[in-house]
């Protein structure tokens, strides 16, 4: 690394803000689930199933992560209009993760686990609640990208912006099967 | 150029529009050719080095806000039975008869040290010069994302502006101390300042936090991207390694304390009780069971000590280069520096606990923090070092900047020491929560941060008003300020020895301390007199804008760093022509016979090694 120089590197500096950025957003789950870990181990842990919902969840955000990628596959291709409809697709089942993982909390309050009855719940209401807005800040993004394909003034070319967005869905993705694992194991 | 094609594509993103010979031409106008309005070039700006003035001047106003409370907790301190009429006309029932009331004493005491750690010593010192040197310093046009860059500040004003409204409603602003510790924190009962200030003192952290990620991530990737032909990493001045390091610190350790901020968020209005159990407020039990306020504290802490080293290693950097610039000499220890800075990142995550000796932390887990405690003292002893044998027998140019520069290695020396003494566990169970904790940290980290400050403020006025600040003004202001911190904060160690703890409104009926009622009066009288010397700083700062010496050259230091390169008053793109590209250090000084060479002078064949 002390060698590096700047003509070498070819990495974009967009793309490097995501990784680092990435690299923060790590440290704040890591920061929830050692406070989960923690607290677990202390006096009093109520342990309970996951809603089973956050199992359709995991299925709809992988195949979103498969639509990205092709959508990133066709930008290249220019084919524009499979883009779009990836990238749509994309959104639409970024959404889909998010009312899932609502659903699931409406599973959890009405099996008596609201947000303030156990600490064990309140947990997973703001871990995964946390999560869910990423992934909403994704379809946000995503949506910004929808807008660009359509405009016909300005033709983009550049594949950055449709990298990095796809950088971060698969990071979110991963962030979410992390997270499953983690409750499963940790309950 | 990897820049230039950065900055032309933030162009097109910004108007909307391709201009043809815009990005190939490589002219390097940067964006001297665009029409500027006033809000594009001073409010809503895109120039790393507007973006650095904003941050600088919202944190001289934060500064002076900060230290006034200061004063006038102090005036509650040194003089218990006195009465202040002219206090209840500004702070009204807060100061009934005179008298700062209890509630409005510690309201001060917490916006004191939140506003000095976060708003003027995070946001004003590290975003004031991250965005001034760090594309200056490696020649870059501007940042990584200009956009992001201007988000930052914008970010950091909202926070400020929420912060400062806190201070206007009916129950006042926070008031558990600046580390909000619950459950004072957590429940709006508890004290009138954990009402709705408390709620605002959350947020307004929040959009502090998410203001320091988005710097701190162009920071990174602009040193790490955006390098100018030559500017290998170990061709950088130290203030880029330091910035660099401050933003890696920024970057992992704010976020936990996000974290830690929305669990408290959730227990003070979604009724969890992640930090609160078995408790009872005004005679009444509260239904929250099963919660841990230690929790909070390690969460807390996670961040709170890298943040003093988030604090303090800009103005490292920035010492290092005046230091070597100011005796003509290079840097002694290139390496060893770097990879000081390096260590201090590594332990700074590792020894949180030692905040928390007292908590009823294991103390066989204690021992551990110990350790990594006292093992930073081994890279700060070698920077230490490593400065004063820099202006050993160099030729020494007297500023204001050189001068607080020294004062800075005084400083972090005699604040530094007393960290041995407070990261042993044993000692510290005596020490824990007295005036020496407050003598301590005060010295190393609030006074030598300002002195960092005030050196990096002094050296690089010029390149940021093109006009010199005068320099009988920065003499007076140094050695009053230097002479008046340790009386302030020296005395606070004998305090502490004896035990008198911190965060009390009136130690007058406690028999104990009554022997420091003198001394308690002296320090406040220092202190207000060391204030009134900070507002001659600020008079000269402003008055210097518009009304100091005119440079006459770019490179008044006659230092050899990129930013001295540029012209008097820069556009934005920072190079009227090409980047200029680097073939040495940064630290040539006093070399062959040569007084010093910038670092765009290609290496000569028959030049000496160094």
């Amino acid at each position: 690394m002390l060698t590096m120089n700047a003509q070498k590197n070819k990495i974009h500096p967009h793309k490097y803000s995501m990784w680092i950025a990435m690299a923060s957003i790590t440290m704040m789950f890591i920061g929830f689930t050692s406070a989960y870990v923690v607290k677990r181990a202390q006096a009093n842990w109520f342990s309970f199933e996951l809603p089973a919902v956050f199992y359709v969840s995991t299925g709809v955000i992988l195949l979103s992560s498969l639509t990205i990628y092709l959508a990133q596959r066709q930008f290249k291709a220019r084919n524009m209009s499979a883009y779009k409809q990836l990238i749509s697709v994309t959104a639409l089942l970024g959404i889909a993760f998010a009312v899932c993982q609502i659903i699931g909390f409406a599973d959890m309050k009405d099996h008596g686990l609201p947000l303030n009855k156990t600490v064990s719940a309140s947990f997973i209401y703001v871990i995964v609640g946390a999560h869910v807005l990423h992934v909403i800040g994704g379809v946000v993004v995503l949506l910004v990208l929808f807008a660009r394909a359509f405009r016909t003034r300005v033709r983009t070319y550049s594949a950055v912006p449709i990298e990095v967005a796809s950088t971060y869905w698969h990071f979110v993705d991963g962030l979410w099967i992390y997270l499953l694992i983690f409750f499963s194991l940790a309950r | 150029m990897s820049n230039d094609a950065t900055l032309h594509n933030q162009d097109l993103a910004h108007h909307g529009h391709v201009e043809h010979g815009h990005g190939n031409g490589h002219d390097g106008h940067g964006h001297d050719h665009h029409h500027e309005t006033f809000i594009s070039k001073y409010v809503f700006s895109m120039d790393h080095k507007m973006i650095a003035k904003q941050f600088l001047i919202t944190g001289i106003i934060w500064a002076i806000i900060g230290a006034f409370f200061s004063v006038l907790f102090r005036l509650q301190l040194g003089y218990p039975e006195a009465t202040f009429p002219w206090l209840e006309s500004i702070l009204g029932h807060w100061a009934e008869g005179g008298r700062i009331t209890a509630e409005a004493y510690y309201a001060l005491v917490t916006m004191h040290g939140t506003i000095l750690v976060f708003f003027v010593l995070t946001a004003g010192l590290s975003g004031t010069f991250s965005n001034l040197l760090i594309p200056l310093q490696v020649g870059a046009r501007d940042m990584a994302s200009p956009f992001m860059n201007m988000l930052s500040y914008w970010f950091f004003f909202l926070a400020s502006v929420i912060m400062m409204s806190s201070l206007f409603v009916q129950t006042g602003p926070a008031s558990g101390g600046w580390t909000s510790y619950p459950p004072l924190s957590a429940l709006g009962d508890a004290s009138i300042g954990s009402k709705i200030g408390m709620d605002l003192w959350l947020v307004s952290m929040a959009i502090f936090v998410v203001s320091s990620l988005l710097g701190s991530l162009n920071y990174i990737s602009t040193i790490l991207n955006m390098r100018t032909k030559g500017m290998s990493m170990t061709k950088m001045p130290l203030t880029i390694w330091a910035f660099f390091f401050t933003a890696v610190l920024g970057v992992l350790s704010f976020p936990v304390l996000l974290s830690g901020f929305v669990l408290l968020l959730f227990d003070r209005h979604g009724g969890t009780s992640f930090y609160l159990s078995e408790l009872f407020v005004q005679g009444k039990v509260l239904p929250n069971e099963g919660g841990s306020a230690i929790l909070y504290q390690h969460l807390f802490w996670f961040l709170g000590h890298p943040e003093v080293y988030i604090i303090i290693l800009p103005a490292m950097g920035m010492v290092s280069e005046i230091l070597a610039v100011s005796s003509r000499k290079p840097i002694f220890g290139y390496l060893a520096m770097v990879g000081s800075i390096f260590a201090i990142t590594v332990l700074a995550f590792l020894v949180w606990a030692h905040h928390m000796f007292v908590t009823g932390l294991n103390p066989f887990l204690g021992a551990f923090f110990v350790l990594l405690t006292l093992l930073i003292a081994v890279p700060s002893a070698i920077k230490v070092f490593n400065w004063i044998t820099t202006i050993w027998r160099g030729n020494i140019r007297f500023t204001p900047a050189s001068l607080f520069s020294i004062g800075f290695v005084s400083t972090f020396i005699s604040g530094g020491l007393t960290g041995i003494w407070l990261g042993n566990s044993a000692i510290d169970i005596h020490l824990h929560d007295t005036y020496f904790v407050i003598a301590h940290f005060h010295i190393v980290m609030g006074v030598s941060a300002f002195f960092g400050m005030f050196a990096g403020i002094y050296h690089w006025f010029p390149k940021m008003y093109g006009r010199y600040m005068n320099q009988t003004l920065g003499f007076i202001h140094f050695w009053i300020t230097l002479v008046g911190a340790y009386l302030i904060f020296w005395p606070m160690h004998y305090e502490g020895m004896a035990g008198m703890p911190r965060r009390y409104f009136d130690y007058s009926n406690w028999q104990s301390f009554n022997m420091f009622g003198g001394l308690n009066q002296f320090i406040s009288f220092v202190v207000i007199i060391v204030f009134a010397t900070q507002l001659l700083f600020v008079f000269n700062f402003f008055y210097s804008i518009f009304k100091g010496r005119k440079l006459t050259t770019p490179n008044p230091w006659d230092a050899t760093t990129l930013e001295w390169t540029t012209p008097i008053h820069p556009g934005h793109g920072n190079w009227p022509g090409e980047i200029p590209e680097v073939h040495r250090w940064a630290y040539d000084y006093s070399k062959d016979g040569k007084d010093f060479i910038p670092q765009t002078v290609p290496v000569s064949p028959d030049e000496s090694k160094h």
